[in-house]
């Protein structure tokens, strides 16, 4: 069906911009929803997962014999139990994955690439029984050096983790050298080189970014049935359940219609369940078993063996005028990978100077393999790495020519047809709005005050941008026989989305949020539905919610038309009901409409599918944060944390104030506290919240969340998408505070009192 | 006529020129006029007739769904960027 989304915006709203509870709110709150460690089917097996110990190792010989005659052991699987699959790149899920390469991340093949690389998998009659049946697995390993370092992966004599891997996009000469960077790409516009013999100031830095792990509550589960006929059915916890179909589809060589997945009650996901882990493993040991099996991670494999976002490593040069104009802006940008290729470098690099209007930019993006695990999305993934870079050098030259950083950001604000690195100009877009926002925000001009002893205070700002996502999303509305609407969605809920979907819904059938039952359906019961990722949900699904509403309003015209025996032109969709355009006063209610349904044509069901990608609208978002250094300690607290977002329309403006704090949040913690740490021979450290050190409610003030509605023109109620892009600011924000108090300019992430100790030390 | 921009790592194949002015009806046929005047730049961004998958496709500032087979018009400028995801 198709929308056209300026004619159909309505001007003022009925329950949109409303802030309803949310329907699965009482259940969550009262633990009655069911995530999938909570399912559970008669003959239920449980599952462990054999992990490596080693970063780097060959795989000599797997043993399984101990562990088989186990009394209790039903089922033990390895690599040798997937198929092969084509050494490829294909579009799967978001974007495009190599297949051979999601296999061997599954089950390693013939190598170990990180620490808790996933080796083999055992089903048992209870989880202490396939605990104890995994310790009983013998592996046999040839040890090999790691490479944990992005940089020191980069270098000719590195160790190298995929003997068949060539770099794509790289020099010619070494086309035949195996090597960990799997891709170079390169962005251009202008003439860099001019740019800079025009500035009248340069700088020139390198930062360094840890990886960090997005630290979902809920850890990765999936139960696993399979049918005598081979029909396999999945419930798992995931952002996308056609893509968990599709993904295991094509590692396992089984036909799409032959899969089966139920999303469960989701327990975070901020991208790292946009993949798969377990699922083909209870799949496999399910078949073989001929039982239902469970696997539930434990914290360790989640934080061992999912994918985290990148650590990095990123040169850039920038140049201004002493009037302000940032003139040139030349960048590389180095990702770590983990063990397989597919880094977010490149996403960084065409994120990181989009709030700009800057003529001339050159970046040079690298992808590179380590012995780390492979890295997957993490809300805006790859932009808050080269924001962080980016954003600090705009401070540091805003500073430099005397300029408030602000009002420099302001004066090159990117704006409706700036052009972006990699192209593309930017469309209606809400950076100089932000900017001014925050300019005119309480906190810009509250007094900053002193601190006692050897505490100093500090301000920063910086901004972020993301491109948000469209894609594919279906959703089917059914009208039931008392006037009440059961909205189905295939977009599992991490942020309110069913709520605002059903606002959507309500403000379309002029019907109260709470008569509209949201409910998001497996893969048999709605039509495809694209991940639940790059901010895309509200936008895409709600497209495809509206829509159905039309649809539905058609149909209900219809049948008033028909019970009156006029043309469906006399009669009009209005506030929850049918008019008469001939006969004054004639109306019929939906509810009437609905309850004589039978007689008119039998159940009123609206459906749409929608390909959302000409309706994306990009997000701005900034943080101003106020810290306290102690300069002794090096320790830094926030103590006052203002965020400013575009988000085109609030559809429910306190989900909309959620992902701005969540993600200012996730943000704060990257940038103060969170790393993956390794020893030398790449064992990761860490791997538990104890250790790997989260934001808590006590480490953080008060998140304010400012709004502003910029309306994307794409869409029907201006919505842009809201999910990501408030983690792109914040570490940048962070370091130009602690700049602003203290003269130090620390480069590194996190930002932990040992680093910055170290900054104040040699701080000029 | 449409202006095709060349991928800085595709310019090697252009003799360094950074943009293509070309005419067709559909992305697919911009692109088949590129080849023909600069060989090697089509096989550098399809396969099996669609574009890479690592590659997508920007027609006047918006990446279009339709890929090789996306309309354009005589003034549309067309970017090979990479696919966009999300967390």
């Amino acid at each position: 069906m198709s929308t056209n989304p300026m004619e159909e915006a309505p001007r003022e709203y009925r329950v949109i911009g409303t802030r309803p509870i949310r329907h699965d709110g009482i259940d969550k709150v009262t633990g009655r929803a069911v995530y999938g460690a909570d399912v559970s089917l008669p003959g239920l097996l449980h599952g462990s997962v054999v992990r490596s110990p080693h970063a780097h190792a060959r795989i000599l010989s797997i043993d399984t014999s101990r562990a088989a005659a186990l009394p209790g052991v039903k089922a033990i699987v390895t690599s040798a139990d997937l198929p092969e699959v084509r050494d490829r790149e294909e579009a799967l899920g978001e974007g495009s994955t190599n297949p051979r390469h999601l296999s061997h991340n599954i089950l390693a093949h013939d190598k170990v690439l990180y620490h808790g690389h996933a080796v083999a998998a055992v089903a048992a009659t209870s989880p202490h029984v396939a605990a104890e049946a995994a310790g009983l697995i013998q592996v046999e390993y040839e040890v090999l050096p790691p490479v944990l370092d992005v940089r020191a992966a980069m270098a000719d004599d590195a160790p190298i983790l995929h003997a068949d891997l060539r770099t794509a996009g790289g020099d010619p000469k070494k086309a035949g050298t195996p090597s960990n960077v799997a891709m170079i790409t390169e962005f251009e516009i202008g003439d860099v080189e001019a740019g800079f013999a025009a500035a009248d100031e340069i700088i020139e830095r390198t930062f360094d970014t840890a990886m960090v792990h997005q630290g979902y509550i809920e850890p990765h589960n999936a139960v696993a049935k399979v049918d005598p006929d081979g029909q396999a059915t999945v419930w798992c916890s995931t952002q996308g359940a056609f893509d968990v179909r599709h993904l295991c589809a094509e590692v396992l060589g089984l036909p799409l219609s032959k899969l089966r997945v139920y999303p469960a009650e989701i327990g975070g996901g901020f991208g790292g369940k946009t993949t798969i882990y377990l699922e083909p493993l209870a799949i496999l040991l399910a078949r073989a078993s001929g039982h239902p099996v469970k696997l539930v991670m434990s914290r360790s494999d989640v934080l061992r063996a999912t994918g985290p976002t990148s650590g990095s490593h990123i040169r850039v040069k920038m140049g201004v005028t002493r009037d302000g104009t940032l003139t040139a802006v030349d960048a590389s940008l180095a990702y770590e990978a983990g063990a397989y290729p597919g880094s977010p470098v490149r996403m960084g690099a065409m994120c990181m100077a989009s709030p700009f209007a800057i003529e001339n930019q050159r970046m040079v993006a690298y992808d590179v393999c380590v012995n780390r695990p492979k890295t997957a999305a993490y809300r805006a993934p790859g932009a808050t790495n080269a924001a962080f870079a980016c954003e600090t050098i705009v401070d540091e030259l805003a500073r430099k020519i005397g300029m408030d950083p602000l009002e420099l950001r302001r004066k090159n604000a990117a704006h409706e047809g700036t052009p972006m690195v990699h192209g593309p100009k930017h469309r209606r877009i809400g950076c100089a709005e932000l900017l001014e926002a925050a300019q005119r925000s309480d906190h810009a001009s509250a007094p900053l005050g002193n601190a006692d002893g050897p505490r100093k205070r500090g301000r920063g700002f910086a901004t972020g941008y993301w491109f948000n996502a469209g894609l594919q999303s279906s959703a089917t509305i059914s009208i039931n026989p008392d006037g009440t609407a059961s909205l189905v969605t295939g977009s599992p809920d991490i942020g309110g989305t069913r709520t605002s979907c059903a606002m959507m819904a309500a403000e379309e059938l002029g019907l109260p949020v709470e008569l509209v039952r949201p409910s998001v359906a497996d893969t048999d019961s709605i039509g495809l539905t694209d991940v639940t990722g790059g901010s895309r949900v509200t936008l895409a699904t709600g497209l495809a919610v509206h829509d159905a509403a039309q649809d539905v309003k058609r149909q209900l015209c219809e049948r008033a038309a028909r019970t009156w025996k006029c043309a469906i032109e006399e009669v009009r969709f209005d506030d929850g009901g049918v008019d008469s355009l001939v006969q004054d006063g004639e109306r019929l209610s939906l509810a009437e409409l609905a309850k004589g349904a039978g007689r008119t044509g039998g159940p009123i069901v609206g459906r749409a599918t929608v390909n959302a990608q000409r309706n994306v609208g990009s997000a701005f978002g900034g943080m101003m944060v106020d810290v306290e250094v102690d300069t002794e300690t090096g320790r830094v607290d926030v103590t006052r944390c203002t965020v400013f977002q575009d988000v085109g329309k609030a559809i429910h403006p306190a989900y909309v104030e959620g992902q701005m704090q969540g993600g200012a949040v996730q943000g704060i913690g990257w940038a103060l506290n969170e790393e993956y740490v390794y020893d030398d021979e790449g064992h990761l450290e860490n791997d538990g919240f104890l250790d790997y050190r989260m934001p808590v409610a006590l480490d953080l003030p008060m998140i304010e969340p400012v709004i502003i509605e910029v309306a994307n023109p794409a869409h029907p109620y201006g919505v842009r998408g809201v999910g990501e892009v408030s983690i792109v600011a914040p570490p940048a924000a962070i370091a130009n505070a602690i700049a602003d108090a203290t003269g130090a300019r620390v480069e590194s992430l996190p930002m932990s009192p040992p680093r910055v100790l170290a900054a104040l030390h040699t701080r000029p | 006529m449409s202006t095709v921009f060349i991928p800085p790592a595709l310019r090697r194949l252009t003799g360094g020129a950074e943009r293509v002015v070309v005419s067709g009806a559909t992305v697919g046929d911009l692109l088949d006029a590129v080849d023909r005047l600069h060989p090697g730049v089509r096989d550098a961004l399809v396969r099996d007739d669609e574009l890479a998958p690592h590659v997508a496709v920007s027609v006047d500032d918006v990446v279009a769904p339709a890929g090789l087979a996306e309309e354009v018009t005589e003034s549309s400028e067309v970017h090979f960027v990479p696919p966009l995801g999300g967390g």
